[in-house]
């Protein structure tokens, strides 16, 4: 990463720190006091040590041992407050982030998401983001803690012995670069054995699922075998890791180790010499435990920020993404509710440079249906996207009411539509509050009649726990048609101007889909509907039928008509009716 | 689910699953001796440095003895650089142990899942058996390299200190183990705390993570029905629920921490009191006062590491239990015999006499099924989905037993071969060709030397796949992705050919692939498959109208049942069920190719 854009990603962290300014400011004063009353324990040490060469009678000795608790005791009340205040922060900060991190996705639109898989957008809504935190709490206090403490126990060491200061700290500066090396390769190495571990889940996965062909060309010994090579391959990254991990840790007991020796060798040559007391010998090795950990940590602070910086990196990604669909700039906020006429002038759609839809003219007054039928990848879902502005078309014009779509605010637009997508997306929750879930509060006769015009309703009634039946991993799982039946509960309770079903009823059987179309022909006697579908038996019914092909619009008209053409609807027709006698076979 | 079976924790030691493992480590008995010995050296060079302290201030320093302090100064160095040796060594030989033991019982399993029968992965998701053969046994890896081994390093550990204490002053060792209890009380104390804390804190971040991927994969839904704003509600609800878990953890962190250096004062205090009272009465020396104090520091961590040590052992446990499970299952019969058995080449009769068939209880998928197919006869299988069509494929290569009827092949019952035997008499082609990662003259030969580069190439060329592997950069030695996702549909399915005419089994069975394939490979397909099918007792589950046309007999299967049997033209006349699936699946490709899809296919 470059210098630059590091720097960029740290100071993105501002504005989140900018609202705890108190909590930062009181954190640090804390970790002062922790520290300034801290160093003294060594030196009431020092003094104990020195007064027992000399005469002292034992109440001394036991004020001295209770003067070291009653420092300690202080020391750990300003410990205490350091981490309810920093590290309380730190979490405070995450909540902040990842609120920020739902609601800035609310705003994209499905370009976005087609960019960004759910699996990549959760990886930074927990991963990195977890990075962060660890940035902005443990990092912040145990690297402002080493730095104080090293302010302070160094002025200590000079106090009682500017000569032997200099000697003790020798090991610090070596330590802080070790560890920070080590770490920084246990970090890179970690990674790389991520890697091969998945490498390892992926091989397992696709051969526990591809099981059936691994039998039928008795494949087992060499899978066993490539199995054994990439598991190999993540031993010896392991072992790798275990090597420099070992001599982190080893290092970590040599260093302290180290600092003990020093003071003991040029301390204790000073002590023979008379020139220190044995209580500066003692209190020095007071003051080097208590800085050996800090000093550890500074190290594997380092990596700690390098990572969350990456991570606010990859956070800032998304953030600064700007949302394509949102209500335009010109848009009228008087319109609050639509009627439901829908027109496309010239519509033209492209995708990465390639058009799926082109030339699309229509126009379906209130109250009529269109229906569209035609192959998959012809351009129907994305037709029928552009009516509630899922995407926005690239040539052309889509009017709503007779005024160009983009002057109605986005949310009343919507509010006023009707969806049901091709792929049924139901949430973990209960039953009623999918089906009224576009409604900000429904009434039981609302969700019941909804239920009641997609043919669920009995089925609901039949379940013990009927509407506040739970769905998904908690709870029931349904059949298709059955969620695809809520899914439309779901769009009618809205009694929306504009009801879109997109291949909505491919999952309920023909005697279902005709009760459900004849209720919806009912409810949208006044409103607008546009009906994706495979099956001719959904949309004979519909004002015009269009077949899409290739984005273009090849052949149009009604049932009557199209089959008078006897193109490709027609054939389409003779194909379904030839299944319906094979099914009575 | 997984969180909840995760969550189970059990027993902390388990004597049988103890027993199950041992000939695991028993595989690494030198190693693991090396490692034990490390431990030893390793303690005994951390345990002797505040000794040595000791001797160096009441030896030399207090009587003004350089040359003596010298001479310690020199043994302490050497201490420390053998204990960041052996300390390296202890934890290098425990890791690279836990390590191969991992990988042996990794191997172990996957190898095992490879023999187990398809009823089995019917019944367990992917997604549970992924886990045993990875997290599951990354778990155990940690029962090696930080369970039992480092509790018995931390004992030992404790045991030296106090022996050196106790040798020291017992008295002052007494005064000094006074606190002990007390730390012990609230390291229990803070860890249950924190392990209900951790606990809250595991399954309100699953929620949030698992609302979060959902609204993800929603979005379209959400913000189609105008629900951002009242998910934003529930979502701050629901992270607000996690930051208040985590400040209670963040609460004990911030109890404990200091209440541990509390605890470390109170000790020092009483040494310099009691030690202090000692040395006034000529009882105790100074260096042995600072001894003391190290020695009391060192003696905190195993202690307090101790219940996280426990915690590693209760989830290793639970996690071998879970992987002895799976090596219980029973394995496929029929899959052990040796490679090396080569019976002759079978003729290729196939006979299918009043079979029944259920992957479940009495769903019958195959009802009363009989046909007979001559050697070298060409047979297609036509039918609706769900009409058994590739059931008959999973029996045939026994992948499943039949409940009731017989499978003939060369006159001989099917369950009378040994399976792999059996199946590489029968070459199968399945819709979806499975590439396995390797190269391209690889996934023709899979493993079998015999086949040789020359033969490879030769197939390759009789089924027309020779020209767009040559095409390929590196030709042969391309490496594919699994699934072959680099290759078209009509590319693997030659491919798929020509591993077939490698193989040159004395069965062969195509279900074509139903994709669009340009006309061009199509040809190229057809022409293949006249090459491959010759002389070969041949089964097409047919879904090209080229295809059925030049089959010797077609075989109409309906709901189960085999309804009609007989040529094309026969068939054809009958104007039955064939003549109907004709010209619903066929009969598209003779007029105008129309792109309608039809769902039924």
């Amino acid at each position: 990463m470059l210098e630059s854009s590091r720097k960029a990603q740290l100071y993105s962290i501002i504005p989140y720190l900018k609202k705890y300014k108190k909590s930062i400011l009181l954190g640090f004063v804390f970790i002062l006091l922790t520290n300034a009353i801290g160093i003294f324990e060594p030196y009431v040490l020092k003094q104990a040590i020195d007064a027992l060469q000399g005469e002292i009678t034992s109440k001394r000795l036991f004020l001295f041992g209770l003067a070291i608790l009653g420092v300690v005791i202080a020391e750990g009340f300003f410990l205490y407050l350091t981490r309810q205040t920093l590290i309380v922060m730190s979490r405070f900060i995450e909540y902040d982030l990842r609120n920020d991190f739902l609601q800035h996705l609310q705003k994209m639109s499905q370009r976005f998401f087609h960019k960004f898989s759910t699996g990549d957008l959760m990886a930074r809504a927990t991963n990195d983001l977890n990075a962060v935190r660890s940035l902005v709490g443990p990092g912040i206090m145990y690297s402002s803690n080493t730095i104080i403490l090293f302010i302070g126990a160094t002025t200590m060491m000079l106090l009682l012995s500017p000569a032997l200061t200099m000697y003790a700290l020798i090991p610090f500066p070596i330590m802080v670069l070790v560890v920070y090396k080590l770490m920084g390769k246990v970090h890179d190495i970690f990674k790389e054995a991520q890697e091969q571990f998945s490498k390892i889940t992926t091989h397992a996965q696709e051969n526990i699922s591809g099981i059936r062909v691994v039998k039928a060309y008795v494949q087992e010994e060499r899978e066993k075998r490539y199995f054994d090579q990439l598991n190999q391959g993540y031993i010896e990254i392991n072992l790798r890791l275990v090597k420099i991990r070992g001599i982190l840790w080893a290092s970590m007991s040599f260093f302290s180790g180290t600092g003990v020796l020093l003071i003991l060798w040029i301390g204790g040559s000073k002590v023979a010499a008379g020139e220190i007391t044995l209580g500066v010998l003692v209190a020095f090795f007071a003051l080097l435990g208590r800085m050996t950990w800090p000093m550890i940590a500074l190290g594997w602070v380092i990596n700690l920020t390098q990572q969350g910086i990456a991570s606010m990196g990859r956070i800032n990604e998304i953030r600064y993404a700007q949302p394509d669909i949102a209500t335009a700039a010109e848009a009228d906020l008087n319109i609050t509710s639509i009627l439901g006429e829908i027109e496309f002038r010239n519509v033209s759609f492209q995708y990465q440079g390639q058009p799926v839809l082109q030339d699309i003219n229509l126009k379906i007054p209130c109250g009529k249906t269109l229906a569209i039928v035609g192959p998959v990848g012809s351009g129907k879902s994305t037709l029928i996207n552009l009516i509630p502005r899922l995407l926005d078309a690239t040539g052309g014009s889509v009017l709503i009411d007779g005024r160009p779509i983009r002057d109605i605010p986005l949310d009343v637009l919507r509010r006023h539509i009707g969806y049901t997508p091709q792929e049924t997306f139901l949430f973990s929750e209960t039953i009623r509050s999918n089906i009224a879930f576009g409604m900000g509060d429904a009434s039981a006769n609302q969700y019941e009649e909804a239920a009641q015009i997609s043919q669920i309703h009995d089925e609901i009634a039949a379940l013990p726990q009927t509407y506040e039946t739970l769905l998904g991993e908690r709870g029931i799982n349904l059949s298709g048609g059955q969620k695809q039946r809520i899914a439309i509960s779901r769009a009618v309770i809205r009694k929306p101007s504009i009801l879109l079903l997109d291949d909505a009823l491919s999952s309920v059987d023909t005697y279902t889909e005709e009760e459900i179309l004849s209720r919806l022909r009912q409810l949208m006697k006044d409103r607008t509907s546009v009906i994706v579908s495979h099956r001719i038996s959904t949309i004979r019914e519909a004002d015009e039928i269009i077949v899409l092909h290739d984005g273009k619009i090849v052949e149009r008209g009604d049932h009557q008509h199209l089959l008078k053409i006897d193109g490709i609807y027609a054939d389409l027709f003779r194909k379904q009716q030839l299944e319906l006698e094979l099914e009575t076979l | 689910m997984s969180t909840q079976e995760e969550e189970k924790l059990g027993k902390v030691y388990d004597a049988t699953l103890v027993r199950r493992l041992m000939p695991f480590i028993l595989a690494y008995k030198k190693q693991a001796t090396l490692a034990l010995l490390m431990i030893l050296l390793a303690s005994a060079f951390q345990i002797i440095t505040p000794k040595l302290t000791q001797i160096g201030i009441d030896d030399y320093i207090q009587h003004n003895d350089l040359a003596g302090l010298r001479i310690i100064i020199a043994v302490f160095i050497g201490v420390l650089v053998l204990g960041f040796f052996t300390r390296l060594a202890e934890m290098y030989t425990m890791e690279w142990i836990g390590q191969h033991i991992m990988f042996d019982l990794r191997q172990k399993i996957f190898g095992h899942l490879q023999h187990l029968s398809l009823t089995f992965f019917n019944r367990n998701p992917v997604g549970r058996l992924m886990t045993r053969v990875t997290n599951d046994v990354e778990a155990l890896n940690e029962l090696f390299t930080s369970g039992m081994v480092a509790i018995f390093g931390d004992i030992l550990t404790l045991i030296g200190i106090l022996s050196i204490m106790f040798y020291m002053n017992w008295k002052l060792t007494l005064a000094t183990m006074l606190v002990l209890p007390l730390l012990f009380i609230i390291t229990i104390i803070f860890k249950i705390k924190v392990r209900e804390a951790f606990r809250a804190i595991r399954t309100r971040i699953a929620r949030i993570n698992s609302y979060l991927q959902e609204n993800i994969s929603g979005m379209m839904v959400v913000q189609l029905f105008n629900r951002e704003r009242k998910n934003f509600i529930e979502f701050d609800k629901l992270n607000r629920d996690h930051l208040d878990a985590y400040l209670k953890t963040i609460f004990y962190f911030a109890v404990f921490y200091p209440a541990v250096d509390i605890i470390g004062a109170l000790s020092t205090g009483l040494i310099i009191w009691y030690g202090g009272i000692k040395i006034l009465a000529g009882q105790l020396s100074f260096g042995e006062l600072v001894a003391f104090i190290q020695y009391a520091i060192m003696f905190y961590r195993p202690i307090s590491d101790l219940s996280e040590k426990f915690n590693i052992l209760q989830s290793a446990m639970a996690a071998s239990e879970r992987i002895f499970s799976i090596l219980d299952q029973k394995q496929e019969e029929g899959h052990a015999e040796s490679e090396m058995e080569t019976s002759p080449h079978l003729r290729g009769e196939i006979e299918f006499s009043d079979v029944w068939f259920a992957y479940k209880d009495d769903n019958w998928v195959l009802k009363d099924v009989s046909f007979v197919i001559e050697p070298g006869e060409k047979i297609a299988i036509v039918g609706a989905t769900g009409a058994g069509k590739s059931t008959i494929i999973n029996l045939l290569g026994r992948f499943y037993t039949i409940q009731r009827g017989k499978i003939l092949l060369d006159g001989q019952n099917i369950d009378s071969y040994g399976l792999q035997h059996l199946r590489r008499n029968i070459g199968i082609v399945l819709q979806d060709v499975f590439m396995f990662a390797g190269t391209v003259a690889d996934n023709i030969r899979l493993g079998n030397s015999q086949i040789s580069d020359e033969k490879i190439r030769q197939a390759a060329k009789d089924v027309n796949a020779l020209g767009f592997i040559e095409k390929l950069p590196c030709g042969f030695d391309e490496r594919l992705i699994e699934r072959g996702a680099t290759l078209s549909v009509g590319q693997r399915q030659l491919l798929a050919f020509a591993r077939a005419l490698a193989f040159d089994p004395a069965i062969l069975i195509l279900d074509e692939a139903t994709s669009n394939i340009d006309t061009e490979t199509e040809i190229l397909i057809q022409a293949a498959l006249q090459r491959l099918t010759e002389n070969r007792t041949s089964i097409i589950i047919a879904h090209r109208l080229s295809t059925i046309q030049h089959v010797d007999r077609i075989i109409a299967m309906h709901h189960g049942e085999v309804r009609e049997i007989g040529t094309h033209e026969q068939l054809l006349a009958k104007n039955g069920l064939y003549s109907r699936l004709y010209r619903l699946q066929f009969s598209a490709e003779q007029s105008a190719n129309t792109p309608i899809e039809t769902p039924v296919i």
